[in-house]
């Protein structure tokens, strides 16, 4: 058969097999036993066409909603904020996205200082000295730093508030049945950490409080008086934040955070349907040789010019095999450059304005909805938590709201059955004041 | 000698600006009058103030100091850097892939739902598998997701099952994934030929062993041929069977996992269905598996109702939980969706066959001149020792490596699998050119020359790239992790 990515004619193929010494390519398979060779056709589609490809993906493309042609209220973790145009020129360039990890510094310095200038500017943003080259996503950065809090801590209960992301409690129990780690939950008032119940839950043996600000229903955690409550006991306090707020909100590493986590999403990476994302670690000095996952350092070359490595590689899964305390091998690093090149372009100045906007757009569009709707007292960012009347429910509302040309808030009956009825709406920089008047016009004519 | 390159901070100067954002059409709010003033911030991240000029050429001179796939020959054994189509980059760009959200209402991404319904049904076919979750990130998050499935399988049967084999050849990540999973590590010697030692084997199982990790074929680029024996001695003690699938590329469309007797595969889609690399990731490690460990699956799935409309199956009681976020990562999904379609079934097969021919003719071109430890056929990769070159003339495999820089290519993999003095592990992968493996054969065969003839040149090399050899020890021991402006 002929295939464009395919380069061997028959004369080649001829030669290598005379230079081998086989009459076949299937003589090169004779080591695989005939019983369990496998017979006749792969049951799946044949092969496309370059056209036809295109068409076929174009058509399953074209039977979703997307954020172009719909006005998106939803996030609940993933958000649709502008992504600056020079981000997908960038990370176009095939010399980043062809390549492996950076094993080979010589010929992997754009790659190696990209990440190092990634750590830099989470380092900036967290508050915190030390940042890793970046984690699967936010939720899974979650769960190994409960993992690394209990080796560090050398304890196994880990407490953690309701009002950390629904996925990532479900990310952290399942892996915390696999390192043997306990999880307390401890609930909310008022849409925040009920603090006499966390600090009922802390005790001796506690490794870590982990905590989100701003938390699921999009308020702001009181972070300053969780801190003495964990650390007065011995244990790491770990905070998952949007990186966006904190062009707003202050460092969590200024609050007496020990590891702070996060997805990198709304700096500049396409919502994809969830993935894929980028987690973001970083850790107090304390910590350094504890970070899961890849980190580059700064060196010298034999000549004394400034270049960089991938570093501190004795905590890593290739050497310690079984002894490793986590199996992450990769990195996100294309998305860790998405997340660079925004922060480069919204620079010290951008990252101010993005979120003023987004609190802008957030509180007017909150004040636009009756009275009683929205539940929550304590202060927010971007996104707050709705009511519907009795009776009514979020997915016969979504359904309405698409049917305008919005997408609706995520109903957060199914992960928190007392909040049935309730809706979680998003309101970024990207919506207009056009978008957000007719969002609430076309919810109060529904109801 | 190119110049020292300036971090984006060195480029920054107070004024410029990068962005455009819209003007605030709404009423402002006063921060501090609906935020404590406790919780905002106190300064002002460090961030550079550049221009987009600056962004664009800074970003530049990195790609220029980067090698990628599309800079050229790049056989890094075990990793399978296969040419990265450009189709799959386009269509992943496709808004109604690139602009979804996942927690839209299911009538809204019906597209999206079909191609990874499709998707699942394709990669069970190609493993032999019943059931696949596409919701692993990477290869090492995927053995991880398989081995909790494993030990919810055990589990649910009453055993206590604590012990994962896995063979002395096989990658860190094996290891790190059972304990990680909780489970306790048994390494298994190879035998001389290379392969696991069927005798250590039957002494290792027992009533404890949960599993055996197995690369087929294994990271010396061979084909476990007794493979039959192998998963016979593991499930008669009770145990299941774990496929790495790093090493897919050798055998699509010509034997498949699940009939050699696996019971948890997972695939690299970032290897095997050529997504790119990105650098370090992102990439998708879907695990399959047999129907009885199919309850255990991380939710949801995607399944199709009668009436042809698609949707997350989120009941399924027994389920480990969720792994990822979300449905994984999705926009890698689509292009090794895109890929299959690409090449349908006859075509997959088509890549193994040429990936394993590459390998051999290599492999018999390089013979002549450096120490080939397991001779024979090899699949889509093959290991030569460089052991000879570092007793003869102190020029080890690191050198070797080095200096194929100087060359234009990327140096294979180097030092792994472990249980190979001097390893050098080459994976031309199916996307190569007869001319590229002759002029890379050449190169290396002149290197061979070169540290017989004249060892420092080789001992000092590279010459020609941004930066010569760098002091890792240094970067260690007084870590410089970020630059602290």
């Amino acid at each position: 058969m002929k295939h464009r990515y395919l380069p061997l004619t028959k004369q080649d193929e001829a030669a290598m097999l005379n230079a081998v010494g086989a009459d076949s390519i299937e003589r090169l398979f004779a080591d695989i036993p005939a019983s369990v060779r496998f017979q006749g056709v792969l049951p799946m589609s044949s092969a496309h066409d370059e056209p036809s490809l295109l068409k076929h993906m174009r058509d399953l493309s074209g039977r979703n909603a997307d954020a172009d042609r719909f006005a998106s209220f939803l996030g609940a973790g993933i958000y649709d904020h502008h992504i600056p145009v020079v981000i997908q020129h960038v990370i176009s360039r095939s010399e980043f996205y062809t390549a492996y990890t950076p094993y080979q510094p010589e010929i992997s310095q754009g790659e190696l200082q990209a990440i190092f200038e990634f750590q830099s500017y989470i380092c900036e943003l967290t508050g915190l000295p030390v940042a890793n080259a970046s984690m699967y996503d936010g939720a899974t950065a979650l769960a190994e730093a409960a993992a690394l809090a209990s080796g560090a801590s050398r304890r196994k209960r880990i407490v953690v508030s309701r009002t950390v992301h629904p996925e990532a409690r479900e990310i952290l129990r399942t892996s915390a049945r696999g390192l043997g780690l306990e999880v307390t939950e401890v609930g909310f008032l008022d849409g925040v950490t009920d603090l006499e119940a966390l600090e009922a839950a802390i005790d001796e043996s506690t490794a870590a409080v982990l905590v989100q600000t701003p938390n699921f229903f999009g308020c702001l955690e009181n972070v300053r008086a969780i801190e003495p409550l964990i650390h007065s006991r011995g244990g790491l306090l770990v905070v998952s934040v949007n990186p966006l707020s904190l062009g707003l909100l202050e460092a969590p590493g200024k609050l007496g955070a020990d590891v702070v986590v996060g997805d990198a999403q709304p700096l500049g990476i396409p919502m994809s349907l969830g993935g894929p994302t980028c987690g973001f670690f970083a850790v107090t000095e304390a910590l350094m040789r504890k970070i899961p996952g890849r980190i580059v350092g700064q060196t010298a070359d034999r000549d004394g010019k400034r270049g960089f490595v991938l570093t501190l590689q004795a905590r890593e899964q290739h050497i310690r095999r079984e002894k490793a305390t986590s199996n992450i091998c990769s990195n996100q690093a294309l998305l860790a450059l998405c997340a660079s090149v925004y922060m480069s372009v919204m620079g010290k100045q951008g990252m101010q304005e993005v979120a003023r906007l987004n609190l802008n757009k957030a509180h007017y569009a909150a004040g636009r909805f009756p009275a009683g709707t929205k539940v929550f007292g304590a202060p927010f960012f971007n996104e707050f938590v709705l009511k519907l009347p009795e009776g009514a429910t979020v997915k016969e509302l979504n359904a309405r709201l698409l049917g305008a040309g919005y997408i609706g808030g995520y109903d957060l009956g199914a992960a928190y059955p007392e909040l049935a009825g309730h809706v979680l709406v998003a309101v970024t920089e990207r919506r207009t004041k056009e978008e957000i008047d007719g969002f609430v016009r076309e919810w109060e004519a529904w109801l | 000698m190119k110049p020292e390159k300036a971090l984006i901070f060195e480029l920054s100067r107070p004024g410029r600006i990068a962005y455009s954002l819209p003007e605030c059409d709404v009423p402002e709010v006063d921060p501090s009058a609906v935020i404590p003033v406790g919780h905002l911030r106190s300064e002002p991240a460090a961030l550079p103030e550049v221009y987009e000029v600056d962004v664009i050429r800074h970003y530049t001179e990195l790609s220029r100091r980067n090698f990628g796939v599309d800079n050229g020959f790049y056989p890094l054994g075990s990793c399978t850097m296969k040419y990265n189509p450009k189709i799959n980059e386009d269509v992943a760009k496709f808004p109604g892939f690139a602009k979804i959200h996942p927690y839209q209402p299911e009538e809204s991404i019906q597209g999206a739902l079909e191609m990874l319904y499709t998707l699942q049904n394709d990669l069970a076919a190609l493993t032999g598998m019943d059931q696949v979750t596409l919701q692993p990130a990477a290869g090492a998050h995927g053995e991880w997701t398989g081995l909790m499935l494993i030990r919810a399988y055990h589990e649910s049967r009453g055993e206590g099952r604590t012990k994962v084999i896995v063979p002395d050849s096989s990658h860190g990540t094996n290891p790190a994934s059972a304990t990680v999973a909780g489970f306790e590590t048994v390494t298994l010697p190879s035998d001389a030929r290379g392969m696991v030692d069927l005798e250590a084997l039957r002494q290792a199982v027992g009533p404890d062993t949960a599993a055996l990790m197995l690369t087929n074929p294994n990271t010396l680029g061979l084909f476990e041929e007794r493979i039959e024996d192998i998963a016979r001695i593991v499930h008669d003690a009770g145990g299941l069977l774990y496929y790495d699938g790093a090493n897919s590329n050798a055998i699509m469309g010509i034997a498949r996992p699940g009939d050699m007797g696996f019971d948890v595969v997972h695939l690299n889609l970032h290897k095997t269905m050529s997504t790119p690399h990105g650098g370090g990731g992102p990439g998708a490690g879907p695990v399959g598996v047999k129907s009885k460990l199919a309850p255990f699956l991380p939710k949801p799935v995607v399944g199709l109702h009668p009436d042809g409309t698609f949707y997350w199956d989120e009941d399924r009681p027994q389920s480990i939980g969720r792994v990822k976020s979300f449905y994984g990562n999705f926009g890698i999904l689509v292009r090794a969706y895109a890929y299959i379609r690409t090449y349908g079934p006859e075509g997959l097969r088509r890549v193994s066959e040429i990936a394993v021919l590459n390998a051999n003719y290599m492999m018999h071109r390089l013979a002549p001149y450096f120490d080939v430890p397991y001779p024979g056929v090899c699949k889509h990769e093959f290991v030569l020792s460089g052991k000879n070159l570092k007793s003869a003339y102190g020029v080890r495999t690191l050198d070797v490596a080095k200096r194929l820089l100087d060359f234009g290519y990327h140096p294979p993999t180097v030092y792994f699998p472990l249980n190979v003095e001097e390893c050098i592990m080459i994976e031309p992968t199916e996307t190569e050119s007869k001319e590229t493996l002759d002029a890379f054969i050449d190169a290396m065969i002149q290197i061979a020359g070169e540290a017989a003839s004249d060892p420092q040149l080789v001992l000092n090399a590279p010459y020609t790239t941004a930066v010569k050899r760098l002091d890792e020890a240094t970067a260690a021991r007084k870590p410089v992790l970020n630059c602290s402006c």
